[in-house]
């Protein structure tokens, strides 16, 4: 599907009508553009998932295996025992409504299973009918239903039209995450094969290779070196392209999204063009070459077995300490789970900056620093000359990226470094940004192209509010600190907001800097000419 | 279940409770099963029920230190750090947890999205649902402490002061109490829009209504009884201080009002444990709320935490090491 097949967005109708039908009735309906193709037969096996088929959604028949039910229900009562957050979760909401408006799938689509209190109902109704008193005894009486395949159908159109971004947790008094809601469901639905490709493919080639494209190490150096000759064109320098070095003071992992296409190559070449500038005595990893984690869309346990790897190179290279690289869900791992699954990372020291000499104190113990805290400090010691007018052409809004924004905190270090670097920056309304902030519409996976309906709907709150700073400001970039978000949004702006493109935070600081013995620059890394250069030769 | 099913569904059993409590009393002469031994066991079942349940949820293990983090974290020391909002110590994640518990503090975040033609989307701060839901837990805990005065005797001064202050305003004879006014507002609120609202119609469940008519049953039959159909007060007294004794005598001559309004409390009591009212004590334990946003600095343990299988390097390596080597990349076997 492409983004030709949908209507124009004046004409995309958000229906706010509800079905006749009760929720515990209304069946699913799986309609073209708003669900996602089912994993891949072989990506199940090489990951050593249940039940590897052909199969469809549509599909009256999904190939489940006889004792389906038996094996979620004893999942389900096994994670009840594991996670405090679910069985809460099941327990405790009061159905007050407060998140409903909050999930952009619901602002952009309607689906009242949208609202994050009713996609939580669909595993609360089971739950009710297998594992509560009240529920066995009243029945639907108590909005307990048995676990049929009408509903498992549901389960996995609704828990794969979720982007895990915590929205609504911001807002429920209960602090109930749809996030983990979600997680758990998707980790039940693997249980009997039930996943989709765009997750699965990526989890598959980064267990293979060490990225979700499935690069291996020979085409990550093609590609590494095609930005370090496109540096060479736009500044005159040849940067360093440090490749599993041994012994290197810092490891450097960013998601695969950050060099294998636009834009997001331009923010991998800012990475390069600063660590050179800084002389940081660094490396990239061909094992660890990815930073995004598709296990979080899958199971706690792929979770675990993907990120494993960044550790075990930091180890086998004998780095001090690892740097991070612009990526959103990446962020929530490394923040929230890194640690706890593969640590303690005792083989490595506390983060210090060897330009500055400051102590990353709040990264202590992963060891681990987010790009936009170490070029932070870097600006704030002044470590960099830099010349934000050459960014004078691009006028910018920052979309906060939902994990770091919801599930690390990071939104000051951003901004801190947008504001250095260009002089026009204006922020889009208050309700949409920071913790506020709305997602994409394609994360957690689905940012694949059969899904483009309900990505545009998803995504419809935040382009809303890119199309108001955009009138009111002429702000045409939209900057974010996520590799998925650069693929995504590309999308959601051609369609919502055109005029306005997609960059990551290290590209505009790439332009503004001054490196040391570069030639006259005409061009910003995109090849658009600099303000003021529009009549040179060579643009 | 169709939405007026749910509404009906729920507004009859708590009729049905009322009739039972009528009927049991008047018809059959059952005072002491529903002034003693009802009270008594719902006590019972309201105690254990939720010492049981908080145990069952304590021994769950909190695996992943999961915040949702509403503020910017802690970080190098020129940012300011949202101390509540995205705490990293345990000061920060009790002044979190009070603002939470005490002010509401995720509901008063609440801005209402509305999508209009074109299609856009406005915003506007909506403070409705976190009002109605702060003055109606508030007055509850208000009447709760009121009603001491019930099994205290004699009356502690801090229930006289709260009692006067609460009927400052003297008006009508007996003084109408304020927070009985508010209750009885903000629950109504709370049930209009449940009914109003289309959405929220639709995912009510039968459980949501029964709730709100069981409260607001017990407030109608307490403000009933309290301005318009008396009962001998000074008997209800003899009566709850016997039972918070634990010699219960029986009073002959209470008003039948008293023992609906008893026995909806005690419904209450007894219901409590089973159900979404359980989000009282459940919000103390959210890992989303009570964690700190430190993850990084300092390592959550997982108590089950399991060795998975994972890719290793010698197996890369072994992969594509003939190709690592052509285009110069440093192997560790050669």
């Amino acid at each position: 599907m492409s983004l030709e097949s949908l209507p124009k967005p004046e004409d995309l109708k958000i229906d706010l009508k509800l079905p006749q039908k009760p929720w515990l009735d209304q069946p699913v309906n799986f309609k073209p553009g708003t669900y996602s193709y089912p994993g891949a037969a072989k990506n199940l096996r090489y990951l050593d998932l249940a039940n590897p088929r052909g199969w469809s959604p549509t599909d009256e028949d999904w190939k489940l295996p006889d004792n389906w039910q038996e094996i979620i229900l004893k999942g389900f009562k096994e994670r009840l025992g594991k996670y405090r957050s679910f069985r809460l979760f099941m327990d405790t909401c009061v159905r007050c409504g407060a998140c409903a408006d909050k999930c952009h799938f619901f602002l952009g689509g309607g689906d009242p299973k949208n609202m994050p209190v009713l996609r939580a109902e669909l595993l609360r109704s089971v739950y009710r009918n297998d594992f509560t008193l009240l529920g066995r005894m009243l029945g639907r009486m108590a909005g307990a239903r048995e676990l049929t395949v009408d509903v498992l159908k549901e389960w996995f159109y609704y828990f794969f039209q979720c982007t895990e971004c915590r929205r609504c947790s911001v807002f429920c008094p209960y602090g109930i995450d749809t996030a983990e809601i979600t997680m758990i469901g998707r980790e039940l639905l693997n249980l009997v094969g039930l996943n989709i490709n765009w997750v699965i493919e990526p989890a598959a080639n980064c267990f293979r290779t060490g990225n979700h494209l499935g690069i291996p190490p020979h085409g990550l150096i093609d590609m590494w070196e095609f930005c370090v000759d496109d540096i060479e064109n736009v500044t005159g320098i040849k940067v360093e392209l440090p490749v599993n070095k041994k012994g290197a003071e810092v490891l450097m992992v960013t998601p695969s999204g950050d060099y294998f296409a636009d834009p997001g190559t331009y923010t991998f070449m800012g990475y390069l063009m600063l660590f050179h500038e800084l002389g940081l005595d660094y490396t990239w990893s061909t094992y660890a070459s990815e930073g995004g984690n598709f296990g979080l869309f899958t199971s706690h346990e792929m979770i675990k077995r993907l990120n494993a790897k960044i550790y075990a190179e930091a180890k086998r290279l004998g780095v001090k300490w690892i740097l991070g690289g612009e990526c959103g869900h990446m962020w929530r791992v490394i923040h929230e789970y890194m640690d706890t699954m593969n640590g303690p990372a005792d083989f490595l020291e506390e983060p210090v900056s060897p330009i500055t000499g400051t102590k990353f104190e709040n990264a202590k113990s992963t060891k681990m620093v987010h790009i936009t805290e170490f070029t932070s400090d870097l600006l704030k010691h002044g470590k960099l000359n830099l010349d934000p007018s050459r960014n004078d052409h691009i006028r910018v809004t920052y979309h906060d990226s939902c994990n770091p924004a919801r599930a690390a905190g990071l939104m000051d270090e951003p901004r801190y470094v947008i504001k250095h670097v260009c002089n026009n920056f204006f922020e889009m309304p208050e309700s949409t940004i920071r913790e506020n902030t709305f997602c994409c519409g394609g994360g957690a996976g689905l940012g694949n192209d059969e899904n483009i309906e309900m990505r545009m709907r998803g995504g419809f709150p935040r382009a809303n509010a890119v199309k108001y700073v955009r009138d009111k400001h002429q702000v045409n970039r939209l900057l974010c600190m996520c590799a998925i978000d650069r693929a995504t949004l590309s999308t959601l702006m051609e369609y919502w907001a055109p005029d306005v493109s997609v960059g990551g935070i290290h590209e505009l600081l790439a332009n503004a800097l001054i490196m040391k013995g570069e030639g006259k620059r005409t061009t910003d890394l995109r090849g658009d000419p600099l303000p003021g250069m529009e009549d040179e030769e060579d643009v | 279940m169709n939405a007026w099913v749910s509404v009906f569904s729920a507004l009859f059993a708590v009729i049905f409770l009322v009739l039972a409590a009528l009927l049991g009393v008047a018809a059959l002469g059952l005072n002491g099963v529903f002034a003693i031994y009802i009270p008594y066991l719902a006590s019972f079942i309201f105690l254990i029920g939720v010492v049981v349940r908080l145990v069952q949820w304590g021994r769950i293990p909190v695996p992943f230190a999961i915040p949702t983090t509403g503020g910017q974290g802690i970080t190098l020391p020129w940012f300011k750090t949202a101390y509540f909002d995205s705490p990293h110590n345990l000061l920060g994640v009790i002044g979190r947890m009070a603002a939470e518990v005490l002010l509401f503090r995720s509901l008063f975040r609440n801005v209402k999205g509305e999508v209009r033609e074109g299609p856009g989307l406005t915003f506007a701060s909506s403070k409705w649902l976190w009002l109605a839901g702060i003055l109606f837990h508030y007055a509850f805990l208000t009447i709760v402490v009121r009603h001491m005065r019930f099994f205290l005797e004699p009356v502690p001064s801090v229930i006289e002061l709260l009692t006067s202050v609460d009927g400052f305003f003297q008006i009508l004879v007996p003084t109408v109490f304020l927070t009985d006014i508010a209750f009885l507002v903000a629950a109504g609120y709370l049930f209009l829009r449940r009914v109003v609202i289309p959405q929220m119609r639709y995912l009510s469940l039968p459980a949501d209504y029964f709730a709100l008519f069981l409260i607001l049953g017990i407030g109608i039959s307490g403000v009933l009884m309290r301005q318009f159909i008396k009962v001998d007060l000074l008997k209800v007294k003899e009566l709850t201080v016997s039972l918070a004794n634990f010699h219960p005598v029986m009073p002959d001559g209470i008003g039948l009002i008293f023992y609906v309004h008893l026995f909806l409390v005690s419904c209450l009591m007894a219901y409590f444990p089973f159900s979404k009212l359980m989000h009282a004590p459940g919000v103390f334990l959210s890992p989303t709320r009570n964690l700190a946003n430190d993850t990084r600095m300092r390592r959550h343990i997982n108590p089950w935490n399991y060795p998975v299988k994972v890719h290793t390097y010698e197996e890369y390596e072994d992969e594509f090491r003939a190709k690592m080597k052509e285009v110069g990349i440093p192997v560790e076997k050669e």
